[in-house]
């Protein structure tokens, strides 16, 4: 059996690169992909931990993250569909109307 | 503490059952009547939160001992049923600012996602299981990622919605990062067993996953480092939506905020409560600072929300393990003040940028002259938010400081009574454009500004209440206090 803390450290990784992708990428639609990464990276924590511990908590935790994701990316996309529309660019750099 | 399902408990989830008849009823009524009866969804959906208030206040009080439902997802406690009646009262002021709304009014889906957004907020307030918890702050959030991008035609407004569900998704997945450690440390979901679990764990473990879990109740919350979202997306959203957000939202965070921290992280009391109190340090100071600069008033506002953010936080820094000082109870009393005045402040923003179309500080020179009665509530509402009595936010800011005091924590109380000498200078800025500058042209001043009947009871509601708050504040003060021992 493979330890847990290899899984670990393999969902650590991937949550770093998720994260490095959301701060670095200007594409919405890669951002979106690097959430979608970090969100499995703690997928993959739950399901490590309840296979190890032989609990189905973690398990069904990974059910509710992936259909929250699905909501989530839809709403995104609509968005994303409906800025395209008037601006004809969805670089995260064009849309600044507001200034932070 | 767990109680095995019987029919009664369905009575501790009535509030949440009711949202969902009243959105399925919005839902249905909107496809089947005409567009011009449509305007009627909005007293609809006014009419069923008032309905549904009044039942949760009489008929779902909670049982004297806290009690854990359903498998431990739901905590029946006093703080949940205090802070559901909040959420309920917040979301109809809201409908009846956005029922006159030109976007917003007729459109049956408003409504529906403003009420499943409550539904979101009344779970966040009662979750007691990491999953529940989840569930409830993604509940929440993706309707309200819709209502800030509502109006599909205004490019600021997409854009709003954009970027609030950028950070969302950002924080939140970190946030989750950090529940799946929770669990992975523990081997438990629901959080007053984990709790016993993680007091055996190394610190650095712990207080790892507590500043994971930080980043996405700070972004609810919008306590700086997270809180860029805030500024642009109130300024884009529509004027109702932004005050929603701006109160029940942050409200529903500071409710999670001290669950989690109280029943989850015991263990690290000292630890969390040094990071809190530099969170509400450097959110206060930053929101303040950065509203000195503005302009428009919706950012104004979006800058004053961050700096009370930090007041709430020194409530929450305050507590000591016993559970029997003012810290929580000050943080409840504060947020319901908050929600009252700030509802009222983006109220009249909503009333006079439907008239005017402008939020610039400049369109608002002579509004005393112009509609007198309009001004009078932004005097109450801003005077409130700078804390002058005798209004609920002087009380409100009181009680938070007396808390720091109590638990030691002076030199935190001396900035927060710093920050807001900084935070009278902005309100008392407006105010001045508002009752003494004149219109350069001064037949501006003449034209009418209506308010419709909608906000003007709503206005006067939250009028009504702010002042009461600040007066009669000891029945208010004690139920704060009821709620707050619950979370023991």
């Amino acid at each position: 059996m493979i330890p847990v803390e290899y899984y670990l450290g393999l969902s650590a990784i991937m949550f770093v690169i998720g994260a490095l992708g959301v701060m670095v990428r200007r594409n919405p639609l890669v951002i979106f992909m690097s959430v979608e990464l970090m969100l499995n990276s703690a997928n993959l924590v739950f399901v490590a931990f309840a296979h190890a511990y032989q609990v189905l908590d973690g398990q069904v935790f990974v059910f509710f993250v992936m259909t929250v994701a699905a909501a989530e990316v839809a709403i995104g996309l609509a968005l994303i569909v409906s800025i395209f529309r008037s601006k004809h660019n969805i670089n995260a750099d064009t849309v600044n109307e507001l200034k932070g | 503490m767990f109680v095995p399902f019987d029919s009664t408990m369905l009575l501790a989830i009535l509030p949440e059952i009711l949202l969902v008849v009243l959105a399925g009823v919005v839902l249905a009524l909107d496809a089947a009547w005409q567009p011009e009866k449509r305007r009627w969804l909005g007293w609809l959906t006014v009419v069923g939160l008032a309905v549904a208030f009044i039942l949760t206040a009489t008929v779902s009080q909670p049982e004297s001992e806290p009690r854990l439902l359903f498998g431990g997802m739901l905590r029946d406690d006093w703080l949940s049923f205090a802070f559901r009646l909040v959420f309920l009262f917040g979301a109809a002021i809201t409908t009846l600012f956005a029922m006159d709304h030109e976007a917003l009014g007729r459109k049956g889906e408003f409504y529906v996602l403003l009420l499943v957004s409550t539904l979101g907020m009344n779970l966040m307030a009662s979750a007691g299981d990491l999953i529940m918890l989840y569930l409830a702050i993604e509940t929440t959030s993706i309707p309200l990622y819709i209502l800030a991008g509502f109006i599909t035609t205004d490019d600021k407004s997409t854009e709003a919605g954009f970027k609030y569900l950028l950070f969302g998704a950002m924080t939140s997945a970190v946030m989750l990062y950090g529940f799946s450690l929770l669990y992975g440390f523990s081997g438990e979901t629901n959080l007053y067993l984990l709790a016993g679990k993680l007091g055996e764990l190394p610190m650095p473990a712990l207080l790892g996953s507590l500043l994971l879990v930080l980043v996405g109740f700070s972004f609810k919350v919008s306590a700086v480092p997270f809180h860029f979202w805030a500024p642009d997306v109130y300024e884009g959203a529509p004027t109702p939506v932004a005050g929603f957000l701006s109160t029940a939202s942050k409200a529903a965070g500071f409710a999670v905020l001290m669950r989690v921290l109280l029943a989850a992280f015991p263990a690290a009391l000292p630890s969390w409560q040094g990071l809190i109190a530099l969170l509400a340090v450097v959110t206060m100071t930053v929101g303040n600072l950065l509203a000195l600069a503005q302009t428009n008033v919706k950012r104004l506002l979006a800058f004053s929300s961050i700096a009370h953010a930090g007041y709430i936080l020194i409530g929450v820094v305050a507590v000591n393990a016993a559970g029997m000082n003012l810290g929580m109870a000050s943080v409840v009393f504060y947020l319901i003040a908050y929600l009252l005045t700030n509802l009222a402040a983006f109220g009249a923003v909503a009333t006079f940028g439907r008239v005017s179309g402008s939020d610039e500080m400049d369109a608002y020179k002579g509004l005393s002259r112009r509609s007198p009665a309009l001004a009078l509530v932004m005097l109450v509402a801003f005077l409130s938010l700078s804390g002058m009595p005798p209004f609920g936010g002087f009380i409100a800011k009181v009680f938070v400081f007396a808390a720091a005091v109590e638990a030691n924590w002076i030199w935190l109380a001396v900035i927060g009574v710093l920050n807001s000498i900084i935070g009278l200078y902005y309100y008392l800025t407006l105010l001045k454009y508002v009752y003494l500058y004149r219109q350069d042209n001064l037949e501006e001043e003449q034209k009418p500004l209506p308010i419709s009947r909608p906000y003007a009871l709503a206005l006067v509601l939250l009028v009504i209440g702010i002042i009461l708050l600040g007066t009669a504040f000891n029945p208010w003060f004690e139920w704060s206090r009821t709620a707050a021992a619950s979370l023991f």
